[in-house]
């Protein structure tokens, strides 16, 4: 096999036998009940995922997203609240302005050649700063239309619901999964990742692609606000504090190299999914302390550095050994 | 010496909970999961420690889940108890908004939702009641321990707020206006935020004492948290003052750092917020799932005095046990 499909197969290795050992102690945790809760209480998470799996297989790193899914549920709040606009337009002008946030982050990256980590951690401290500007409360969302998006739900054969928010990430995750194997965008982000010169010199539109990453970051962070108001009927400026260290994380577990060029949108849906089974095993069982789930997320990722680095050395072998290596799976 | 305090603590919580602690039998074996905030204050430690030490009592096996102070994972831990078919949920929520949906699932469910401490927007019918002390009442008992202590002399407060614009401030000086405004010889001379800190209340005690003739002037404190009395009454100490005989001094909480200052006789008076809201959820709960009995919407738990007479010296001791 591929040392490229490791890290997939890991994942869903992991997932598969710590779900089993989990249901064998709480037979509960086997109930579309729960799976519908983890989708619906990951909703935000994923959607943000998606953006931040293109942002790594780029070899980027993306800080800002926590920080912007709060600006966005506060903006939205702000704006279908205080100034009484319908939470359509809203919701237009609050993607707007996140995707412009993005491309500027995108544009800044390319342009003056400073590190990812570096603008992305300014675009941290300044979305989250904008939005306490706006509010230092929470501000409660009343509009017939989150009644009206609430009801559409569908009752899975044992009580389980699939939301809309849950609805929405795997529709997010389904699009991302083909932009990322199926299109030209998505070849350019796997080639910048595994050599930014070199993609260049294959005529990568290095600039557009950049801007491209980030600006799809922020949007995708921006709809996970948008989520998150949908999930809690409001804004809050303290909401999603560390959640892109936990999506990060997500990524990483779901089998992406962080070093880029490598891994699968799929995988970080699993990803996703480890960490909801953790914290879902740690309520269930209800004596753990839930600083456990930081405790095993941290296991598995340095778990997963570690295979990562074994995967880099074995593929170099197979380079040298190899008369005519296969080309790089585009997918 | 452990265990010493854990007699010591049931004791304890027997007389804050009255007579109706006895009758415990309605909830054994149940299980009820407490989604709480985190671990923030001593305070707040010291309400999970008492809300497992009550579970234990009743019989109940307790699914405790820690949210880090983010509502994300309390949302989680209620969806994750409704998926579990627990028996009831306690929930002492971060923030008051975005509670509605998954309210009403644990309600779909038929799963009896119990508030602590803190209130939510979202409609009644969602929890089945809010066990929550009464903040304007913590002021009143604070203000009729003084209007009783000085006994109509003449007395100049300096007072010590909490945050500007929390609502423990707003209602613990409320409180207290409204209990000496029976008498037309108390007077609040001056009142200044501490920010509910210990160095705050210092140094603001520092500038009263030297805006009211070196503290001459001032018959009593009145702070909003023991915290900044226990700091107020370090400035007293080094403007050469006694706090306690020259200058009252009467709080809120009763933490135990509050408890040693009464028993060295330098603080005179604290009002309890009490730890145990589980102990009168329990109780709704008792009667709701077994008689069917509907609580009232708010239920408020005591606010009690303590004084030199109540064993400040032993409330320490106890307290501390509580991880304060």
């Amino acid at each position: 096999m591929n040392a490229r499909y490791w890290p997939l197969v890991a994942t869903i290795t992991i997932f598969v036998v710590a779900y089993a050992l989990a249901v064998m102690q709480f037979p509960a945790l086997f109930s579309t009940r729960v799976l519908g809760n983890l989708l619906t209480d990951n909703a935000f998470l994923g959607v943000t995922a998606v953006g931040m799996t293109f942002v790594i297989l780029s070899g980027g790193i993306d800080l800002s997203v926590g920080s912007v899914i709060a600006f966005s549920g506060v903006l939205v709040a702000v704006l279908v609240s205080q100034l009484g606009l319908h939470p359509l337009p809203a919701f237009a002008i609050t993607l707007l302005i996140c995707t412009c946030f993005g491309g500027t982050m995108g544009a800044m990256i390319y342009y003056l050649e400073v590190p990812a980590f570096i603008v992305t951690l300014a675009g941290m401290f300044l979305a989250r700063g904008v939005t306490f500007l706006l509010t230092q409360d929470s501000i409660p969302i009343d509009h017939a239309f989150y009644d009206w998006v609430r009801q559409f739900y569908y009752v899975m054969p044992g009580g389980g619901r699939i939301t809309f928010n849950g609805g929405l990430m795997l529709l997010v995750f389904l699009v991302g999964i083909i932009v990322a194997h199926r299109t030209r965008f998505g070849s350019y982000v796997y080639a910048m990742g595994g050599n930014a010169q070199s993609a260049a010199l294959l005529g990568v539109p290095v600039a557009r692609t950049t801007i491209g990453i980030y600006a799809m970051s922020s949007f995708l962070a921006g709809l996970s606000g948008i989520v998150y108001s949908l999930y809690t009927s409001s804004g809050y400026p303290l909401a999603a504090v560390g959640v892109e260290l936990e999506t990060i994380a997500a990524v990483v577990i779901g089998g992406t190299l962080l070093s880029g060029g490598v891994g699968f949108m799929f995988g970080t849906l699993i990803g996703i999914s480890i960490q909801g089974m953790i914290q879902t095993y740690i309520v269930f069982d209800g004596t753990l302390s839930s600083w456990w789930t930081k405790i095993v997320i941290g296991g598995l990722l340095f778990g997963f550095i570690v295979m990562q680095r074994v995967i880099i050395a074995a593929s170099r072998r197979d380079w040298r050994t190899k008369p005519h290596p296969e080309p790089a799976p585009s997918g | 010496m452990k265990l010493v305090n854990l007699l010591a603590l049931s004791v304890s919580t027997f007389a804050v909970m009255g007579s109706g602690a006895m009758a415990q039998s309605g909830l054994e074996g149940m299980t009820i999961g407490f989604s709480q905030i985190g671990s923030e204050s001593g305070w707040r430690a010291a309400e999970t420690s008492v809300t497992r030490q009550q579970a234990e009592e009743w019989g109940v096996n307790l699914q405790f889940s820690d949210a880090q102070q983010r509502q994300e994972n309390q949302i989680r831990a209620i969806r994750s108890f409704v998926a579990q078919g627990v028996d009831a949920i306690l929930l002492a929520p971060v923030v008051a908004t975005g509670w509605e949906e998954v309210l009403s699932e644990a309600k779909d469910a038929e799963i009896p939702v119990v508030l602590l401490d803190r209130g939510i927007e979202a409609p009644e019918d969602l929890y089945l009641t809010s066990v929550a002390s009464d903040q304007v009442l913590e002021g009143r008992v604070a203000g009729e321990w003084l209007v009783e202590e000085v006994a109509g002399e003449e007395c100049r407060v300096v007072e010590l707020q909490g945050t500007v614009g929390s609502s423990p401030a707003i209602n613990r000086k409320q409180g207290f206006e409204e209990a000496i405004a029976e008498t037309d010889t108390i007077e609040i001379v001056r009142s200044q935020t501490g920010d509910f800190t210990r160095a705050q209340g210092k140094q603001v005690m520092e500038g009263f004492l030297r805006a009211e003739n070196g503290g001459a002037d001032i018959c009593a404190l009145y702070a909003h948290n023991d915290d900044m009395a226990v700091g107020a009454i370090q400035a007293i100490n080094e403007a050469g003052l006694a706090p306690g005989e020259d200058i009252l001094v009467v709080s809120i909480d009763a933490v135990p750092d509050i408890f040693t200052a009464i028993a060295a006789g330098e603080a005179n008076a604290t009002v309890e917020l009490t730890p145990n809201m589980a102990g009168p959820a329990f109780e709704a709960l008792d009667a709701y799932l077994n008689d069917g009995v509907e609580p009232e919407k708010f239920i408020i738990t005591e606010s009690r005095l303590y004084t030199a007479e109540d064993d400040p010296e032993g409330e320490a001791e106890r307290r501390r046990g509580l991880g304060y």
